[in-house]
């Protein structure tokens, strides 16, 4: 227990006295709550939009003034001719193309019915799935108004409509920003709790001061013990600064308790730590550490449902999140703030990290050996 | 009791199938209290050698024992009392010169004031610079702050991994005086070194080369048992004299020794050479010369 204590106030003073570090501690949450949040923007708007209208009529009017006024389009070009709104998407003036054909009021009256025709520039795939369906929902909405417009007798509408309207549950305005913080507050948690514990001790192999300490009666369990305790109270502290940044920058109350995060955080920080120690016996040098830490981080981002639905992956990505630490956390952070999670409701991912944490740590203890 | 006994220890590195030998069946014993010098070039297995006695590596076969202690067995008891310098400065750079020292004496369950007086002559030269990082020291203080640190819990063994390696010469000399002065501690000293000129400091050696040892004995003993003619040669021409050297007959061995050659007589001496350079008719300067653990070690190495 002696030994420890001074095992741990080495390595508190170590740690505070590496200007890095606190950078990393103090700085990169506060840069990155505050500025990625901003970025990671699901929402597309300013849509540059091209038009062809070959009938300059007044229906055709009325609908490109409604698509302009959603105020998520931007009309770029209104012109008589698809060659010239090509040469617009070529040049990436444009991203979508509608075409009004002429006779498009006159087929709309005679008929009931006409043709519209919609071009997207699929380079940047999102922005083109998302400027399409929103155009197409506009234009629908345009469709049902130019009939309710005609049909204003029998006072019963003969034509069947069903209307959707859909209410956002725990999320009430879709603000994004409430289910991307806490998400990125995950990322940093773990990079803290895994990539600088791994480096730190990667350092003393490095060095040779590791050398050093296992000519002494240091106990295996105690220099481990040592290195980990300290960023654990480092995950823990990001933590709360990160939740105290939401809380002020963003008005981010959690819907649960804090308890519950925490009693969480606690848990998962141990799994990482131990992803960490495993890291580190794996790798001799900082660099080594460095890499397979940014390899495992894209992973983790990347497979993590910090910005794609895991729902929405593939099987295999699917089993893949499974076995992915951060992917628990962000689903927990988000259940508990948005949705006000309580214990109960998480037990079953409390359970799965507290099995990475005997898997992580027993594997690296047993590979961590003070004697080669 | 010996202080460190070691039995035919081998250490190969490397696969089963490549494998180069760091130690081939090496055997010394240390006695209490000596200062033991084991000296060899680079790369002839000194610092495996001792990473295996400070219980850092496990040898593939033989024994040893420190302080009577199994290396392998006991090597908890055995981590209690041994200090190791390693060759390469590893204590905490972004700690302070007293904060190492501090860690190092609490982590062996004692105290600086409990050991001063052990490490006294050596910590007072760079108390002045307590308060300054261990990583901001020159390479000298570096030296007797890891010296200290190795020291600071009484160790009955120490093990000193090329400590004056890439140190000035005074340093150097001073460093010595400070082993001296532990040796009359009681303390058992191994040292490693691949000066050469630093085996006449050491109560006995050890000369190895390519993982065996080729000697053990006094520097006084070493250079006794040289046994054969050495004389020292100089000219204008050095290159074409070695050569000339190396033809004469009753030559052992000719190898460049400072601003001389050292020629090595199997038979004859001083006139049989002299006799032999004389009849190229270019002037030389030769004069009978004691050997040094240096001719020593080349003389070992050829056979």
């Amino acid at each position: 227990m002696r030994t420890l204590r001074f095992l741990l106030q080495k390595e508190f003073r170590q740690i505070f006295r590496d200007p890095s570090i606190l950078r990393i501690i103090f700085v990169m949450p506060m840069i990155q709550l505050l500025i990625l949040p901003w970025a990671a923007d699901y929402e597309v708007k300013d849509i540059n939009l091209a038009v062809v209208d070959h009938d300059h009529s007044d229906y055709s009017r009325q609908l490109v003034s409604k698509i302009t006024a959603s105020g998520y389009f931007r009309l770029q070009d209104y012109t008589a001719s698809y060659q010239s709104a090509l040469h617009e998407i070529e040049k990436d003036n444009a991203d979508l193309i509608l075409e009004i054909p002429a006779s498009f009021e006159k087929h709309l009256v005679k008929e009931d019915k006409a043709t519209l025709f919609l071009a997207v520039n699929a380079i940047n795939g999102t922005k083109a799935n998302l400027g399409g369906s929103y155009l197409k929902s506009i234009i629908q909405d345009y469709n049902s108004e130019v009939r309710t417009e005609w049909i204003q007798f029998p006072r019963f509408s003969p034509e069947t409509q069903i209307e959707v309207t859909s209410s956002n549950w725990f999320n009430p305005l879709m603000n994004y920003k409430y289910f991307m913080v806490p998400g990125i507050l995950v990322i940093l948690v773990t990079m803290v709790g895994s990539f600088l514990a791994a480096l730190n001790i990667v350092k003393e192999k490095e060095i040779g001061t590791i050398e050093q300490i296992n000519v002494t009666p240091v106990k295996k369990y105690q220099f481990i013990l040592g290195k980990l305790i300290p960023f654990w109270v480092l995950g823990l502290l990001i933590l709360s600064i990160g939740l105290l940044i939401s809380r002020v920058a963003y008005g981010i109350v959690p819907a649960g308790s804090f308890l519950t995060i925490y009693v969480f955080a606690t848990v998962y920080l141990l799994a990482v730590l131990g992803l960490g120690l495993l890291v580190s016996t794996f790798t001799s040098t900082q660099q080594q550490a460095m890499l397979i830490s940014f390899f495992m981080m894209m992973v983790f981002i990347l497979l993590g449902g910090l910005y794609t639905s895991i729902d929405s992956m593939p099987e295999w990505a699917q089993v893949i999140t499974k076995i992915n630490p951060v992917s628990y956390f962000i689903d927990v952070m988000r259940m508990v703030i948005l949705k006000g999670s309580s214990l109960g409701d998480i037990k079953y991912h409390i359970l799965t990290v507290l099995g990475f944490a005997v898997f992580f740590n027993g594997w690296a203890v047993i590979s961590y050996r003070k004697r080669s | 009791m010996r202080s460190v006994t070691v039995n035919n220890i081998i250490k190969r590195y490397g696969t089963k199938k490549s494998f180069t030998t760091a130690l081939e069946g090496v055997s010394f014993e240390v006695d209490k209290g000596e200062l033991f010098g084991i000296i060899g070039p680079d790369g002839a297995g000194k610092t495996s050698l001792f990473r295996i006695l400070t219980t850092l590596l496990l040898a593939d076969g033989g024994s040893a024992t420190v302080d009577g202690l199994d290396v392998v067995k006991n090597y908890k008891d055995i981590r209690e009392r041994v200090g190791y310098m390693p060759g390469r400065f590893s204590l905490y750079q972004d700690l302070t010169v007293q904060e190492n020292l501090d860690f190092f004496a609490t982590v062996f369950n004692t105290s600086i004031e409990e050991n001063y007086d052990l490490v006294k002559d050596i910590y007072s030269q760079i108390e002045p610079f307590k308060d300054r990082k261990a990583g901001k020291l020159s390479g000298g203080m570096k030296q007797k702050l890891a010296l200290s640190c190795a020291l600071i819990h009484r160790p009955s063994v120490l093990f000193l991994d090329e400590p004056t390696t890439g140190v000035d010469a005074v340093s150097r000399k001073e460093f010595w005086e400070m082993l001296k002065k532990l040796k009359e501690q009681g303390i058992t000293i191994l040292v490693s070194t691949p000066y050469m000129d630093e085996a006449g400091l050491c109560d006995r050696v050890a000369l190895i080369q390519s993982g065996k040892i080729m000697t053990i004995n006094t520097p006084e003993g070493i250079v006794n048992a040289f046994g054969k003619k050495l004389l020292a040669v100089k000219s204008d021409n050095m290159l074409q004299l070695l050569n000339k050297i190396k033809a004469c007959p009753g030559v052992a061995d000719a190898y460049p020794f400072g601003e001389y050659h050292h020629a090595v007589m199997e038979n004859g001496g001083t006139k049989e050479l002299s006799a032999y350079l004389e009849r190229s008719g270019k002037a030389f300067e030769l004069k009978e010369v004691t050997p040094d653990i240096e001719d020593c070690f080349m003389a070992l190495m050829k056979n």
